[in-house]
């Protein structure tokens, strides 16, 4: 089995705030002052109501599995996932650090951080029941 | 009483190859566009509009359109993935309405065998420049994870199984097995559809459509030239197109846009889906097919898994006969986008072309729907109804 190798994303000025906090282990979202929503991913105009008042907040990492796929073939395998946060949006990721065949949709989860070989961190989650 | 035209297809041609070789992509523009012509009884010389999507080389419908030689007053590049090809229908009937064109040329091409890319997946490059993609890509997105994701939610919240979703590859295949042309004939049993390799959770290797290479053609015109011509009289009495996305985080992966382009058509046909005789559904995957039939009001939502058993969807045997020709989950998926031969053998039924064996009886209204894009990320969904005349 090979080492998982990931696509660095890109960050543009928009998206340069997450991707620092991040690094400092901190799972940012951006929020709207107009409407009270936070939405994902994150943008410098509001999705869901059109504002351009926002602001970043820090989430608090908990969420619980949407929806996932166990990329079998995959080499090495990983587990894609869609996890709702605890603040109200779904967000694409992954979960790592989990029996790829126990987990089930709803099931509790909490963000882990996986760097990559570029040295960005990525927002991943894995069970709360596995984190100390 | 006879229901108003958007527009007719009087042309339909389904390119013979599933593995293109040699050919270039304008080659199989060339075959399928004067296959279509060909077919229709109209010449080169007649097309005055041009549909077409990015498998076209070149910018936009320029290159093919020199390469044709065509004397165009109109053209469409909409491009929606595998649905593009229903879109463009709906917008040559648009056009066509509003007098830019009069015989409309709508083509798909595609290689994805010669190219190599039969083998490994489906091999997709996104843009880094795509707002989403930093979102995405670094954590694995892929066509097989987000229809493997929308399936396993449907589970999750509707009790659909595996066997269920096998059900629909076992219809196809029923189909496929007449065609000579099929990519595969092989029948297929529920046993051998879910025992066959999980490739992404919960999909199955046969869960997944075919890679094929080829392509096809349709010709949209006004009904004074319909009526015209020698073919059977093929009207399209509703359309509808439903981009779908995340819609900031809130969404329902389980639900496409299939539910919005079929009720804007339906409501344009003044049909409902009872009155359906036949169903070209996209099929790039079981689960797209069974989310259709739900979306589209053939069954209530959740109730498709029980909807799809006992070969309901087999063509003689249950209430709702789709994809005849085996679809893409047998007969063709050419360049990965599964539209046009939607539409191809929807023609057919209406014209009772099909094959005698899956033919079915008086099918005087038939459905087309495409779903390009990916389930459970950004799709869009076109739907189009065809009323024989």
């Amino acid at each position: 089995m090979s080492e998982r190798k990931y696509i660095e994303p890109q960050p543009s000025a928009e998206t340069q705030p997450f991707w620092d906090g991040a690094k400092q282990g901190k799972l940012l979202v951006r929020s709207c002052r107009s409407c009270d929503k936070a939405h994902w991913y994150p943008r410098n105009h509001c999705p869901l109501c059109g504002s351009r008042d926002l602001e970043w907040i820090e989430a608090s990492g908990k969420g619980e599995v949407y929806s996932y796929s166990y990329m079998r073939r995959a080499d090495p395998p990983y587990v894609m996932a869609y996890v709702t946060l605890a603040e109200g949006p779904t967000m694409m990721t992954n979960l790592v650090e989990c029996d790829a065949d126990k987990i089930r949709i709803g099931d509790k989860v909490q963000v882990k951080f996986i760097e990559t070989s570029g040295g960005v961190h990525l927002p991943m989650f894995t069970p709360q029941s596995a984190v100390p | 009483m006879a229901r108003p035209a958007l527009a007719y297809i009087v042309g339909a041609y389904e390119h013979p190859t599933r593995d293109a070789g040699d050919k270039t992509m304008a080659e199989l523009q060339a075959d399928v566009a004067l296959g279509a012509l060909e077919d229709a009884g109209l010449s080169k010389a007649d097309v005055d509009g041009f549909f077409c999507g990015p498998d076209a080389p070149g910018t936009g419908p320029l290159s093919i359109a020199d390469y044709l030689n065509l004397n165009l007053r109109h053209v469409d590049t909409t491009n929606t993935s595998g649905s593009s090809y229903l879109l463009h229908v709906s917008h040559a009937a648009q056009a066509i309405q509003a007098g830019k064109c009069d015989i409309a040329l709508v083509t798909l091409t595609g290689r994805p065998r010669a190219e190599g890319r039969g083998k490994g997946g489906l091999v997709r490059v996104d843009n880094p420049q795509q707002p989403d993609y930093q979102w995405e890509a670094p954590f694995g997105m892929q066509i097989l994870n987000m229809y493997g994701m929308t399936a396993m939610r449907h589970m999750h919240l509707y009790g659909t199984t595996s066997e269920q979703l096998a059900w629909i590859k076992v219809a196809a295949s029923h189909h496929a097995q007449h065609n000579e042309r099929a990519f595969t004939r092989k029948v297929h049993t529920v046993e051998e559809v879910v025992n066959s390799p999980m490739v992404c959770d919960p999909l199955h290797r046969l869960d997944c459509c075919v890679v094929t290479d080829g392509g096809g053609a349709v010709i949209v015109t006004r009904p004074e030239i319909a009526k015209s011509l020698k073919r059977p009289l093929v009207k399209v009495i509703g359309a509808g197109e439903r981009p779908e996305h995340q819609q900031g985080g809130y969404f329902e992966i389980t639900t496409t846009g299939a539910a919005v382009s079929g009720k804007i058509a339906f409501e344009q046909a003044g049909v409902t889906p009872a009155e359906i005789k036949y169903a070209s559904l996209y099929d790039s995957f079981t689960i797209t097919v069974l989310l259709q039939i739900e979306d589209l009001g053939f069954c209530k939502k959740g109730e498709a898994g029980r909807f799809v058993m006992d070969g309901n969807l087999i063509s003689g045997v249950g209430k709702l006969p789709f994809n005849t020709d085996g679809g893409g989950l047998c007969n063709n998926h050419p360049g990965n986008r599964g539209g046009m031969t939607k539409i191809i053998e929807a023609v057919r039924q209406v014209r009772g072309e099909a094959h005698p064996a899956v033919q079915v009886k008086n099918c005087d209204l038939a459905l087309a729907n495409g779903i390009g894009g990916q389930l459970g990320v950004r799709h869009a969904s076109g739907t189009l109804i065809l009323e024989r005349e």
